[in-house]
């Protein structure tokens, strides 16, 4: 590493270190340490919002698998925006910060607990944070630091060590508030390094017309050729394997959809499509971030702000994807991009090495280690909170200081998450399912309490509890015993049954959230509908000023 | 972008689409909302544990 190197990094952790004492100069009190004081800026809000979302695994493991499968990924770029940044600030945001308001709602379980006068519902809500957040926190983590360890040299641990240590210092101290600011930080450097990446991309290819229209020719002269070999005849794993696998799945070529209602097109919609752009409306420590602002108008910017973050960083790691082909084809002796780096998450880190000037490799080492840290430091926090004020306070009548238990929760969590990254660094089929897992049961068990408490008046604390019931039951259900990808890395089915999946054909590719989440609608309706009103005064207090 | 199929054009517009909506619907509703006074912060702290037996 260079003098220069060397310079940027002090810079930077120095603004790291610089931010979170900000946060903990203007920490005060409960409400500052939980929801940043509820008066964030919104450019502030809403780069917090997209760098929490964008993780390294949805750079560099999305970005490889638009290599795979190509641009019908694309649908989730327009799920992401559409679902997760316009839908979510325009119909949810608003509503969620003047009821968070009205009740004194510092974490989203506590959010829901209040509004159905459930203390069961916000410790039902706490817990699940506390068991699965972990678990996906990890795979952010390893993913990080195994950026970190590669291009420094270091060794993983040692790596993984320094880097908790770091996030937990300006989470400890600044709580949201330097957790938030960090973030936009952070958010800051992603977006200037995929703006980049993709004005480099497109030029070496020669404009973005003709880059798109060479997808036809890469795809007949290195993928076609596969289509009348067996998939047995190839070496599992490969990369001649995968684009096998993914013709098999009824892909046709990286400019084209799979064919309708085939495996490849169940996955894409149903998994990747709706899974991750639908799941994210429920995700606790992207709800929170609408009550840390003091109205509307922010949400109104911040639309604008997190419309452009997502598409820069989100289509851009797609559309870049997705073109290594084209480039390797290029430049690389006419292989495609799987060929040339290997494997699905090689080919970003691969591409970025081979066909990016080294000053670029820097910079974008610096948006990993950014995403990573941004998502992290956001789990680290909604943890902390999910066992501290969520669980550990609303045992028993015992009044805390909430800030002094979420800090310490913070610590338990982060201890929790660091060791399951020592553990599973060498599992990371199990870890990187993490993520889907989350994601699926925050929406089947969390979205219909949270949409019925924010519109429908009538519906009641025991149509909630049924709902997260049922959604946690099914979705759990399905992970275990049907979905093709959870059910056979997780292996409960096997050892139990002696099969990956219990059902076969092509209903194991439907996502959990599309069978979770209409069930657990379905009965957060009947059970509200055959089932006493709520108390008038509270329905009021929750939905008028 | 016409080397995409059908599919994946529709995913390509809708996605620059949805982006146009983000900017628009920010831009013009960037200093609308008249709701600040009615949902002031500064008399939810005072009123905090007033708040909380209540529920």
């Amino acid at each position: 590493m260079g003098i220069i190197e060397n310079i940027i990094i002090i810079v930077y952790l120095g603004a790291l270190g610089y931010l979170g004492f900000v946060g903990y100069k203007q920490t005060r009190n409960s409400a500052d340490y939980l929801l940043a004081g509820r008066n964030t800026h919104p450019f502030v809000m809403a780069m917090s919002y997209g760098a929490t979302f964008i993780s390294t695994a949805a750079i560099v493991g999305f970005g490889g698998v638009a290599a795979w499968l190509g641009n019908s990924i694309l649908w989730l770029t327009f799920a992401n925006i559409f679902i997760g940044i316009f839908v979510a600030f325009v119909f949810f945001g608003n509503p969620t910060r003047k009821m968070g308001l009205r009740l004194n709602a510092h974490t989203f379980p506590e959010f829901l607990g209040k509004r159905y006068r459930s203390k069961g519902i916000q410790m039902f809500g706490g817990l699940l944070i506390v068991i699965f957040m972990p678990l996906y926190a990890s795979a952010v983590l390893i993913g990080g630091t195994q950026f970190v360890s590669a291009y420094f040299q270091v060794d993983y641990h040692m790596a993984l060590l320094v880097f908790s240590i770091i996030i937990t210092g300006y989470v400890l101290a600044g709580g949201l508030k330097g957790v938030m600011l960090t973030d936009a930080l952070q958010g800051v450097i992603m977006f200037m390094a995929m703006a980049i990446l993709l004005a480099m991309t497109i030029y070496s290819l020669g404009g973005m017309d003709s880059a798109f229209a060479k997808f036809s020719t890469v795809w007949d002269h290195t993928v076609a050729p596969l289509a009348h070999t067996s998939l047995k005849d190839l070496k599992p794993g490969s990369a001649d394997f995968m684009m096998k696998l993914s013709m098999n799945w009824g892909f046709q070529g990286w400019h084209k959809m799979p064919l309708f209602f085939s495996e490849g097109w169940l996955f894409m919609i149903t998994t990747i499509t709706m899974g991750v752009g639908i799941g994210v409306l429920a995700q606790p420590q992207l709800v929170v971030r609408f009550m840390t602002v003091k109205s509307k108008n922010e949400i109104n910017r911040a639309v604008l702000i997190g419309g452009i973050f997502i598409f820069v960083t989100m289509g851009v790691a797609y559309m870049v994807g997705a073109l290594t082909n084209v480039w390797y084809y290029e430049f690389n002796e006419g292989k495609n991009a799987l060929q040339s780096a290997g494997s699905i998450e090689k080919v970003i880190p691969h591409f970025i090495n081979v066909a990016m000037p080294k000053w670029f490799s820097f910079v974008f080492l610096f948006a990993l280690i950014s995403a990573a840290m941004s998502t992290l430091s956001s789990q680290f926090h909604t943890m902390g909170t999910a066992i501290g004020r969520d669980f550990f306070e609303q045992i028993g009548n015992k009044q805390y200081n909430s800030m002094k238990i979420t800090r310490i929760g913070v610590v338990v969590m982060i201890v929790i998450s660091v060791t399951l990254g020592y553990m599973f660094n060498n599992q990371p089929a199990i870890i990187a399912r993490s993520t889907a897992v989350f994601f699926a049961l925050c929406a089947s068990i969390f979205l219909p309490s949270y949409l019925g408490g924010l519109f429908w008046k009538r519906m009641t604390r025991q149509g909630a509890i049924f709902s997260m019931f049922i959604g946690a039951f099914v979705s759990s259900f399905w992970l275990l015993f049907v979905h093709f990808q959870e059910a056979k890395v997780l292996g409960l089915c096997k050892a139990l049954f002696g099969v990956d999946s219990l059902l076969s054909g092509k209903i194991i590719y439907v996502d959990a959230l599309l069978i979770a989440l209409p069930l657990s609608s379905l009965s957060a309706v009947v059970v509200s509908v055959l089932t006493k009103p709520e108390d008038k005064k509270h329905i009021d207090m929750c939905f008028n000023d | 972008m016409g080397s995409f199929d059908l599919g994946v054009g529709l995913a390509f517009w809708l996605m620059c689409g949805s982006v146009i909506l983000c900017i628009v619907y920010g831009a013009i509703n960037w200093n609308k909302d008249k709701e600040e006074k009615v949902l002031d912060t500064s008399s939810w702290d005072k009123d905090e544990d007033k708040i909380n037996e209540e529920l």
